[in-house]
């Protein structure tokens, strides 16, 4: 039993870079702290801990130095709860002092800590996609590189309707408001286009055996599923052992990269759509994957990817600000007005309330040699998270949710 | 129609995969009076094992089988170790069975990181059978089948056997059936190992429809506890209803009822322990 | 000499903002406090009544999300905590009375249903809660116009609840009606003969146990400023059970104890040791090992067995004067 200690102060060749490095003059000659909130254990690990592969992959990238400091990297485990997560920030915030926070995973865990995060003025990147965190309950010290939970549902939507012509679907996804959200952009998009969604499936976070649901999955063109973590495996698994061939259209975490070593045959011929494309040609994609192979012998996915991502943006806004990171409105009005060209997700800027504007990917899972990968089959570009509506329109309506927008009956 | 017969299958399925979980744990509570909280890492750990042995050659069977022996070894040092210390004392017990429940977890996520794990179908099972117009996994068929199976052997072994009639003995009765000369001991350890291994046998089994990730763990156990709680415990027969009451309400209720589909098991174990404390095939109050 | 050794500890207690080494220390001072007087209330009916419950986080978050509900809607904090509390005593005495109508496994077993029937409806009666995003609230109360916003003023507040608790256990255990409860954990066959009505004790001291998990709940709320289905989960009860048994059940200092163990590990201890979750269960199976029936109980008795092992020497010398 090996229990490494991890208080991890990464300060990767520290005395003797800086001794030979041309210090700018602001350097000041304290690291620049970024506080990780990750899961690490516990059932919602798996997320986590790619999580922190990404941003561990960054920074051994840049060597440990950002905009010329040297960069320190404090983990906090969240254990995926909110009451956790809270603890965890004011570790990092109080005892730590770090300069900023990337993560958490989860909505709720985000959710918990939003208003702590906005009084102490802590910048947050984070991937977790709560759709108001970017619309009505803005929150002036966060960023999202990544994406809202409807964000890549629209242009799946979009693609469906015009490209792949489905006019009948079926919704099935976990009953939380992630679900729910991913599903209410989809049914959006989808209906004003033409279609029709025609049943809206929510089985419990924690299901063991899909078969209830999927037994109902039939007289519809398409199934759309919204599943994360490890249950798109186990969903997929059971749809087909239950001998269904309709077509199965996903989100972002139903056919993740990482996932694709865990998944079978089962998984070939699922569409999704996501922020990271595994097969986007540029050269820090191209960087990334290697990376991660060599250190963990898989590909990233959506998680890494954004951690990844995350640490390119904070990158930038560094060397906005000469590295400063004392003056808080400086560095998130930095942060927002980063703009990039090559990330592993493509070209992305932000919006006026620091959500990503960037493109997103449709995928097909495919089979080659004996892998399967995503092959990116269309790409859509500078994709808002109110895709292609009105804002002012998009925030007067309710917020996506369980019964929003309605069936039509 | 054919929803209703698919899911009448599908409950039969799950009612199977239940049993294998809960017999043992049945066994265990009724026979020596320990709730082992463990239950449900000993089916994630006879898993996960699986998909080790499975990446080192072994089939499918041959690794369940094994994979349910290391469970067993596994559950039998516990036994022998630590849970014989402490006759009676449930609390005890519940703490260290959960204690043991971290531990296990945690090493699960150290040892195959927190990616889910797919076991495969074994060839032959691939695909479904078609009976008259509807076609059905045949898996799902086959684990029925091997539910059926195990059920009709652990009876022989408990009806038929010298041992058999020792752990019933020692079910009634446990100070009589020390007075009369049973190896109360002993014999503990071994329906421990027995339950440990019919646990991990299991989670194999389940591994091809369920696949094997953290926290599956803490999935399985409440409905191993909701399956004895519904059928008692200590009954064999209890047991086997109560899976298939459960796999039953389970299907039927997530379909039919979605809107209850979080109380689907719950509410109704209230309501049968409110109206029936001591289970639907309780002998004794428990 | 007690009494010294009381008003020591209080003292300490209270001083802790002073000593703990910064507001995230005496944040997770105030988290054990909370979490103390949460195993407390389920002492109460784990180790005096023996009767054990997992499913004390749905009143625990009974509390905290009726709480939240009345504060968003724009009431006073008296009428706050007045509401909480007793929105959980009448869920408490729902609770009970079905509860009771077990025992042993199925006593528990009826709590771990109540419990997820609680968090079945957290979860998915959105209206009312919000689901999974859960409901966060602002503002402490400010008690004779003194702000808590600051970690130690919410602290030292926290600290006159949990005394005025432990004050509460302490008069509860030593009153006829503690003595009683006992009597029906140790033989309910014999009380009931001699003209106790078991049940109604039991049911009094569920609701007992109630009251202080809910009062934990408020304070939950109040210091974390949100409450979502996770704090009313299963495994929210039963780590507030392991708190107790870990500790040791039927003691004052027991949950107290406990509590502070599991919220040192989670909080503090993961943040230097990655497998916190492996260190956490072998902690508890060492304690199960070394000392069946808890810390406190397990290190009085370690403590006796070394004075009495020190003290032999003296009085042989002595007694054949004696003879």
């Amino acid at each position: 039993m090996v229990l490494t200690v991890s208080r991890r102060s990464f300060l990767v060749g520290g005395a003797a870079l800086a001794a030979t490095w041309p210090l700018p003059a602001f350097a000041q000659g304290k690291p620049v702290k970024i506080g990780l909130l990750t899961v690490k254990t516990g059932p919602l690990a798996q997320g986590g801990i790619q999580m922190e592969q990404g941003i561990v992959r960054f920074l051994k990238d840049r060597n440990y130095t950002l905009a010329g400091r040297k960069a320190e990297l404090v983990v906090g485990d969240t254990g995926g709860n909110p009451a956790g997560t809270k603890t965890k920030i004011q570790e990092l915030v109080e005892r730590d002092n770090v300069d900023l926070i990337v993560g958490p995973l989860a909505a709720f865990e985000l959710l918990a800590i939003t208003d702590y995060a906005a009084q102490a003025k802590m910048p947050i990147l984070s991937l977790a996609a709560a759709e108001d965190m970017t619309q009505r309950k803005p929150n002036p010290y966060f960023v999202r590189a990544s994406a809202t939970s409807s964000q890549f549902m629209h242009p799946m939507a979009d693609y469906a309707a015009k490209e792949l012509k489905f006019k009948r679907v079926i919704t099935i996804s976990e009953d939380f408001a992630f679900g729910h959200e991913q599903m209410a952009g989809f049914q959006r998009v989808f209906e004003d286009a033409g279609g029709r969604v025609v049943k809206k499936l929510w089985p419990p976070l924690v299901t063991p055996d899909y078969t209830p649901y999927i037994a109902q999955l039939s007289g519809v063109d398409a199934v759309v599923q919204g599943f994360a973590g490890s249950n798109p495996l186990k969903f997929m698994k059971q749809y087909k052992d239950a001998g269904l061939k309709l077509p199965v259209l996903g989100g972002a975490p139903a056919c993740d990269e990482a996932l694709l070593k865990s998944f079978g045959d089962e998984a070939i011929g699922v569409i999704s759509c996501s922020a990271y494309a595994g097969d986007l040609d540029t050269p820090s994609n191209k960087r990334l994957i290697e990376g991660m192979v060599r250190d963990h012998g898989n590909i990233p996915g959506l998680y890494a990817a954004g951690l990844y991502i995350n640490g390119m943006v904070a990158e930038a806004a560094l060397e906005k600000t000469g590295g400063r990171t004392d003056d808080k409105e400086a560095l998130i009005k930095a942060l927002r007005a980063v703009s990039l060209t090559d990330t592993p997700r493509g070209p992305f800027r932000f919006d006026h309330f620091g959500n990503v504007i960037g493109n997103f990917y449709i995928r097909r899972c495919e089979k080659k040699g004996d892998k399967l990968v995503n092959t990116t089959i269309k790409t859509y570009k500078d994709v808002s998270q109110f895709w292609t509506y009105d804002e002012k329109w998009f925030l007067a309506q309710p917020v996506y949710s369980r019964d929003y927008p309605p069936l039509r009956s | 129609m054919s929803l209703w017969l698919v899911l009448a299958v599908n409950s039969v399925t799950l009612g199977g995969l239940l049993f294998l979980l809960s017999a043992g744990f049945s066994l265990i509570f009724g026979l020596m009076r320990i709730p082992n909280l463990t239950h449900g890492s000993f089916f994630m750990l006879g898993a996960y094992l699986a998909t080790a042995l499975i990446r080192r050659g072994f089939d499918f069977w041959s690794a369940a089988v094994v994979a349910g022996l290391l469970v067993a070894v596994f559950g039998g040092v516990v036994e022998r170790l630590i849970l014989r210390r402490l006759p009676g004392a449930e609390l005890a017990q519940v703490l260290v069975t959960l204690g043991l429940s971290f531990m296990v977890a945690d090493v699960c996520l150290m040892v195959w990181t927190g990616d889910p794990i797919q076991i495969e179908t074994p060839r032959a099972l691939r695909g479904t059978t078609a009976v008259g117009s509807l076609a059905f996994p045949t898996y799902r068929l086959a684990i029925s089948f091997i539910a059926v199976v195990s059920a009709a052997g652990l009876w022989a072994l408990l009806d038929r056997t010298r041992l058999g009639a020792m752990i019933r003995a020692g079910v009634d009765d446990p100070a009589m059936a020390r007075v009369v000369g049973v190896r109360v001991s002993r014999l503990f350890t071994i329906v421990f190992c027995l339950g440990a291994w019919l646990a991990g046998f299991a989670g194999v089994i389940g591994g091809p429809i369920l696949s094997v990730y953290p926290g599956l763990d803490q999935e399985m156990l409440p409905l191993a506890l909701v399956v004895v709680i519904l059928g008692g415990s200590g009954s064999l027969l209890g047991s086997l209803v109560g899976s298939f009451v459960v796999g039953f309400l389970y299907n039927f209720g997530q379909a039919m009822l979605p809107e209850l589909a979080y109380v689907v098991l719950f509410l109704p174990m209230l309501v049968v322990l409110v109206v029936r404390p001591e289970g639907l095939f309780g002998r004794q109050a428990l | 000499m007690k009494r010294l050794a009381l008003a020591a500890a209080v003292v300490v207690l209270a001083a802790a903002p002073l000593w703990v080494g910064g507001t995230y220390y005496v944040n997770v001072a105030s988290q054990i406090l909370v979490y103390a007087i949460f195993a407390l209330g389920i002492n109460v009916l784990v180790g005096y009544a023996g009767l054990v419950t997992l499913g004390h986080a749905g009143l625990f978050g009974i509390a905290a999300y009726a709480a939240a509900r009345v504060m968003n809607g724009g009431a006073g904090h008296v009428t706050v905590a007045v509401v909480a509390l007793a929105v959980t005593l009448a869920a408490a005495a729902v609770f009970a009375a079905l509860a009771l109508r077990g025992t042993g496994l199925g006593f528990v077993m009826i709590t771990v249903a109540l419990g997820q029937i609680v968090w079945g409806v957290a979860y998915r009666w959105i209206s009312l809660t919000n689901g999974d995003n859960g409901v966060s609230v602002t503002g402490r109360p400010r008690p004779l116009g003194l702000s808590l916003a600051s970690p130690a003023a919410f602290y030292w507040a926290t600290l006159v609840v949990f005394l005025v608790t432990v004050a509460a256990m302490a008069v509860f255990v030593a009153s006829p009606f503690g003595v009683s409860l006992r009597g029906t954990r140790d033989q309910p066959r014999r009380m009931n003969a001699l003209g106790y009505h078991v049940w109604m004790i039991r049911f009094l001291a569920f609701l007992f146990s109630g009251l202080w998990s809910g009062v934990a709940g408020l304070l939950y709320l109040y210091y974390n400023q949100f409450v979502s289905p996770q704090a009313v989960a299963l495994t929210a009860s039963a780590e507030a059970l392991l708190m107790v048994i870990s500790g040791g059940t039927g003691t004052l200092l027991g949950p107290i104890v406990g509590a502070a163990l599991v919220v040192v590990i989670k909080n503090v201890a993961s943040a230097y040791i990655e497998r916190w979750n492996f260190v956490l269960g072998a902690i508890f199976v060492l304690i199960v090992v070394f000392m069946p029936d808890g810390l406190v109980p397990g290190t009085v008795r370690f403590w006796r067995w070394l004075t009495a092992a020190r003290r032999p020497a003296a009085p042989a010398a002595v007694a054949p004067a004696g003879d």
